[in-house]
């Protein structure tokens, strides 16, 4: 087999030093009763076939070419560079920089990009990636509790933040035990409803930013009530892209930040591999899951970086650590650093003007349809909702013929009377106002017009 | 002018230290100014991140001579034991890079989605033939994430016996990987460490103390962290399941016995996979991996929403309603391009190769043992799998030298050194495991590379002990680092962060 | 320094001072030490009560309160300067001072000897 590098003779000669007949007997110590009867082994196929099979199986997923959705996967434009990029033997095929001699450059990389995250969140320290932002959410919320040393137990968390984040945090929470979950419902604006003060239980309060129907929730007014009572504010961003253009959570007031960088990282058809990323104060650094990157110097006085901080981290702390984390997702996150390395702060400013100036387009031209109506008032980037005046999934449908994928339905995700009818719509730089305008036009058509 | 290390080594300046303002690496049509509704100043940044200011043909160049600082598979042998570094086939990044599945959103209808709930219930089954479970869920992120689910899932069915305020005990070995106690403490439960045996396996009367009605399972690596094959498993399965518990398999080297043993039919009712590890994808400088998760008929009512079913006529769907499930891992379906890579690999070897991995990699490991007996101490003599385990017992008794400046001076002669340190209850572990993509003469090169470095902890333990000497940096100062938390770049001109 | 008294922890316990500190032995086997936990001024702690963690780049090691008794301060040059700990462990790298509220739990501590004695069977 084309793996295995061994010539029949080789294979002799090494049975021969280990004194063994065959290769059979070097499984002597797994006791008979433990062998299960092989069955029909299946046959292997030649590369050429196997990429025939792999084809046909990717070619019965449907393609649509003009994407309107969003709910946490961004179809930005990802330049060949970046895939090229992570292509590269040394990066890809390298392990965990456990030897950090051998692995500068996977080093330098990390420490570059945790600078990078540090600068889009607005807080003083990032780590090396966890494995996306629901997690992410999750381990934040662990992480609050354990910086007030268990004794808050309690955290608040905004029901406008992406529900399908939501189910990975409950299942998270549930399991670990012993931390009551408020949920803070959403008012007409579409922003949660914040408390008129909260107690001295609460370790946290969890805000979308934007939040999962694309409103962007007053951080700052949320930052004053945690400041007052000690806890601490998480938020969590669905597309990293958008910080380039938006105020940065830390400089809101946000203790611990968390976004998603798959979007930019070009991994996020299918919705992953994601990346988690998240910062934090310096002063909670102790607390952060993850592996971090410092830098350092070697016997010489030439700098050079590290995996540091590592007490932290389960191969040490064992069961006290802040994680069980191990593997992260460090190629999504080299992805996502080479992207934002191409892009700096102007082509971010731009794909997010792109998209803001769509995302307009695309509402005011829905808006013109007898019976459409935006559902929350709050100020918004690019994503946002409006419900339809019914027969959604076959508005849908008849957008699928035409090659769009028109929103997210929010009914299966959201159970919300007046979410019956909405769409969640979310625009990126990629739509042309041709696309846009063609999109408005089928819509009106299909509900017979314009006002 | 560039500053050259050696060769065609070049020092890299932080990304952030390149270019300058009015640089451009991106290729994106002209804005106009926002129009519409627009965003409120208060959510505007102040000011722009600090990002690099550079061309395309510049970032290719940066990120292409960092790569050269890296160690990697591709480049050599990378014996990190546990770890299974092997050759990671080039045909799972051309499918994994099928427009199909990477243009595709997760959340379009399950019509659109047919050839990746296919490529999802392929994989599934590939896994559960392989070994012997009623299910696999394919969401968990990693191997520690697996840890989570499995555990989970076991917390699910005690509580659904209305046990869940006396089962909180898992019994952990002690040769057993960090991940496994810290997960055990995420999922509420408490870790228990028990004494491996003498001979470096888990004996029964280990257990024994433990069972009784806060036993709620067991947690067992195998073959363990030694690379011994725990042959009182079934036994010891019987007995946690007589006492009202459950087992959980770290399959971190399942590699070792995929084909010979089904963990299902001894007795395992949960355990992971690491695909990153026995099903060739990439490790990528950390990840991304994927850990599946396997578990018997009677936890598989409280598996990860969504599971991939097959309809009658052929077709998938997702079945997301159950009132038992555990919940969700991820939002979507995990990290799904590792998953085409993971079910290519086992398309194109299919079981029969599979099978011969698992031989070939077992060779390889005892030849590597056998070999490197002669130079080192082998504290457990027991016959071992995957890998082996060694100790710097002897020469650093004789010559102050130990297994880090060993590992150390691999380095100088182009080998990655196996994983150092770990199990812990080998004092200077040096834990091997060449896996199966490596050839005779390449473990011949790294025992000569051994044989020599042992050699000079004899005669010039200096060179040993101050290595490395060849490699782009020399011994980094980890205490440094943990002492002044640089842990971003900040501009000279202004304050260091904190 | 010899009329310091010692932990099995490898705490050492200073019954002029009341200050507590970690000993050689421990040191050596930390390796450089990175960053050090300790209690807040004015808690209460019992004897053999972990009170904080010592760190380095490998490990992180409890630190057991050597007596039961009042925390009158701690060490806060550790806080820039962890390394105090490596350099003079006896010295400038003590960790707090404890008032201790029971005479006897001193004198059951270990004396300088009976410590080498302990470290050396450790060794083994």
């Amino acid at each position: 087999m084309r793996y295995l590098p061994h010539a029949p003779h080789e294979i002799e000669e090494m049975l021969s030093v280990i004194g063994a007949g065959s290769e059979e007997e070097l499984f002597a110590s797994i006791p008979a009763d433990h062998r299960s009867a092989p069955s029909e082994p299946s046959r292997g196929l030649p590369e050429f076939k196997l990429l025939g099979v792999m084809e046909a199986m990717a070619a019965r997923n449907r393609v649509l070419p003009v994407k309107l959705a969003g709910a946490g996967v961004y179809f930005h434009a990802v330049p060949a560079a970046v895939s090229h990029i992570v292509s590269r033997s040394e990066f890809m095929t390298a392990y965990t920089p456990y030897q950090p001699e051998v692995s500068q450059g996977t080093l330098q990389a990390i420490f570059e990009f945790q600078t990078m995250v540090s600068e889009l969140l607005g807080l003083e320290v990032a780590n090396a990636s966890l494995y996306d932002a629901a997690t992410g959410l999750g381990e934040a919320l662990l992480m609050a509790v354990r910086v007030h040393k268990n004794k808050r137990t309690k955290v608040l968390i905004s029901r406008a933040i992406h529900p399908l984040y939501l189910k990975v945090v409950e299942t998270m929470l549930g399991s670990f035990g012993g931390i009551t979950v408020e949920y803070l419902e959403v008012c007409d604006t579409g922003a949660t409803t914040l408390p008129e003060a909260i107690g001295g239980d609460v370790a946290a309060v969890a805000l979308g930013y934007p939040n999962f129907y694309g409103v962007l929730e007053p951080l700052d007014q949320a930052a004053g009530l945690t400041t007052a009572s000690g806890a601490l504010l998480i938020s969590v961003t669905q597309d990293a892209a958008l910080l380039g253009t938006l105020a940065a959570p830390g400089a809101l007031g946000v203790d611990i930040a968390v976004a998603e960088g798959m979007s930019l990282a070009g991994t996020m058809g299918m919705g992953g591999p994601s990346v988690g990323l998240m910062a934090t104060r310096s002063a909670l650094v102790k607390q952060m899951p993850g592996r971090i990157v410092g830098q350092t110097q070697d016997t010489g006085g030439e700098r050079g970086y590290v995996l540091t901080l590592a007490t932290r981290e389960q191969h040490i702390r064992r069961e006290k650590a802040t994680s069980n984390i191990c593997s992260n997702q460090a190629l999504v996150a080299l992805a996502f650093s080479v992207h934002i390395a191409l892009l700096g702060h102007l082509g971010l400013e731009r794909i997010n003007t792109l998209s803001m100036n769509r995302a307009r387009r695309l509402m005011d031209g829905l808006l013109t349809i007898p019976g459409v109506r935006r559902v929350f008032s709050g100020p918004f980037v690019s994503e946002f909702v409006l419900s339809f005046p019914g027969r959604v999934e076959e508005l849908c449908n008849h957008m699928v013929d035409s090659g769009v994928l028109f929103g997210i339905r929010l009914a299966p995700l959201v159970s919300a009377p007046e979410l019956a009818d909405a769409v969640l719509l979310a625009t990126v730089e990629t739509l042309t106002e041709g696309d846009i305008d063609r999109v408005v036009e089928l819509a009106a058509n299909f509900y017979g017009g314009r006002k | 002018m560039p500053d050259i290390k050696k060769g065609m080594l070049r020092k890299v300046p932080v990304i952030f230290e390149l270019g300058c303002e009015g640089r451009e690496g991106f290729a994106l049509p002209e804005a106009e100014p926002l129009t519409g509704e627009p965003l409120p100043d208060r959510f505007r940044r102040a000011a722009p991140p600090l990002l690099p200011r550079l061309d395309e043909v510049s970032v290719v160049r940066h990120y292409t001579q960092l790569s050269h600082w890296n160690h990697a598979i591709e480049l050599g042998s990378y014996p990190l034991g546990s770890c299974t570094m092997k050759y990671n086939p080039k045909i799972n990044e051309i499918t994994a890079a099928l427009p199909g599945f990477t243009r595709v959103h997760p959340l379009q209808c399950e019509e659109h989605l047919q050839g990746s709930l296919e490529l999802l219930y392929v994989l599934e089954d590939s896994l559960k033939r392989l070994t012997g479970f009623e299910r696999i869920t394919l969401q968990p992120l990693a191997g520690a994430n697996g840890e989570f689910t499995g555990l989970s899932l076991i917390k699910k069915a005690i509580e659904a016996k209305g046990e869940g305020a006396t089962r909180r005990k898992i019994l952990i070995p002690d040769t057993a990987h960090g991940t496994n106690p810290a997960s055990v403490v995420l999922n509420g439960f408490e870790p228990v460490s028990i004494e491996t045996g003498a001979e470096g396996h888990l004996l029964p009367e280990a257990v024994v103390p433990h069972l009784g009605p806060e036993l709620a399972g067991i947690m067992v690596t195998n073959p363990n962290t030694l690379g011994i094959y725990e042959a009182s498993l079934k036994d010891i399965a019987a007995m946690v399941h007589g006492a009202g518990g459950y087992v959980y398999m770290d399959g971190a080297n399942f590699n070792a016995i995929m084909g010979k043993v089904r963990p299902a039919d001894i007795g395992v009712d949960t355990m992971h996979l690491n695909l990153h590890k026995t099903f060739s994808t990439p490790h990528g400088g950390g990840g991304p991996g994927a850990g599946p998760v396997g578990m018997t008929a009677e936890l598989a009512r409280f598996a990860p929403v969504p599971v991939v079913d097959r309809r009658d006529d052929g077709t998938f769907t997702l079945v997301t309603g159950s009132d038992d499930s555990m919940g969700k891992l991820h939002p979507f379906f995990g990290n799904f391009g590792v998953l085409v890579r993971a079910c290519t690999y086992i398309l194109e070897l299919g079981e029969e190769g599979l099978h011969e991995v698992t031989r070939r990699a077992v060779l390889n490991a005892r030849y590597l043992r056998k070999r490197l007996e002669e130079y080192l101490d082998l504290p457990y003599q027991v016959e071992t799998l995957h890998e082996a385990v060694f100790s710097d017992k002897t020469l650093k008794k004789e010559t102050g030298i130990s297994t880090m400046d060993i590992a150390k001076r691999l380095l100088d002669f182009g080998f990655h050194p196996p994983t150092v340190y770990f199990p812990l209850i080998v004092s200077g572990a040096f834990m091997a495991e060449p896996t199966e993509t490596e050839s005779k003469e390449d473990i011949d090169d790294f025992v000569a590379a051994v044989a020599t470095v042992i050699g000079e902890a004899r005669e010039n333990p200096d060179m040993v002990h101050n290595a490395p000497h060849n490699t782009g940096v020399g011994r980094l100062d980890e205490a440094f680092a943990a002492r002044k938390k640089i842990l971003r770049y900040t501009p000279a001109e202004t304050d260091p962060v904190d | 320094m010899d009329s310091f008294k010692y932990a099995s922890t490898h705490e050492w316990f200073d019954p002029q001072t009341g200050k507590v500190g970690i000993s050689q032995f421990a040191v050596d086997h930390l390796g450089e030490v990175v960053e050090v936990e300790l209690p807040e001024v004015g808690e209460d702690v019992e004897k053999g009560q972990e009170i904080g963690t010592v760190e380095s780049t490998k490990t992180a090691s409890p630190i057991y309160s050597p007596v039961s008794g009042k925390v009158i301060e701690i060490n806060e040059e550790l806080e820039d300067s962890p390394e105090l700990v490596n350099e003079a462990p006896f010295g400038d790298g003590w960790l707090l001072i404890i008032e201790p509220s029971d005479p006897d739990e001193v004198s059951e501590l270990l004396d300088a000897e009976a410590y080498a004695d302990l470290c050396a069977e450790e060794e083994e």
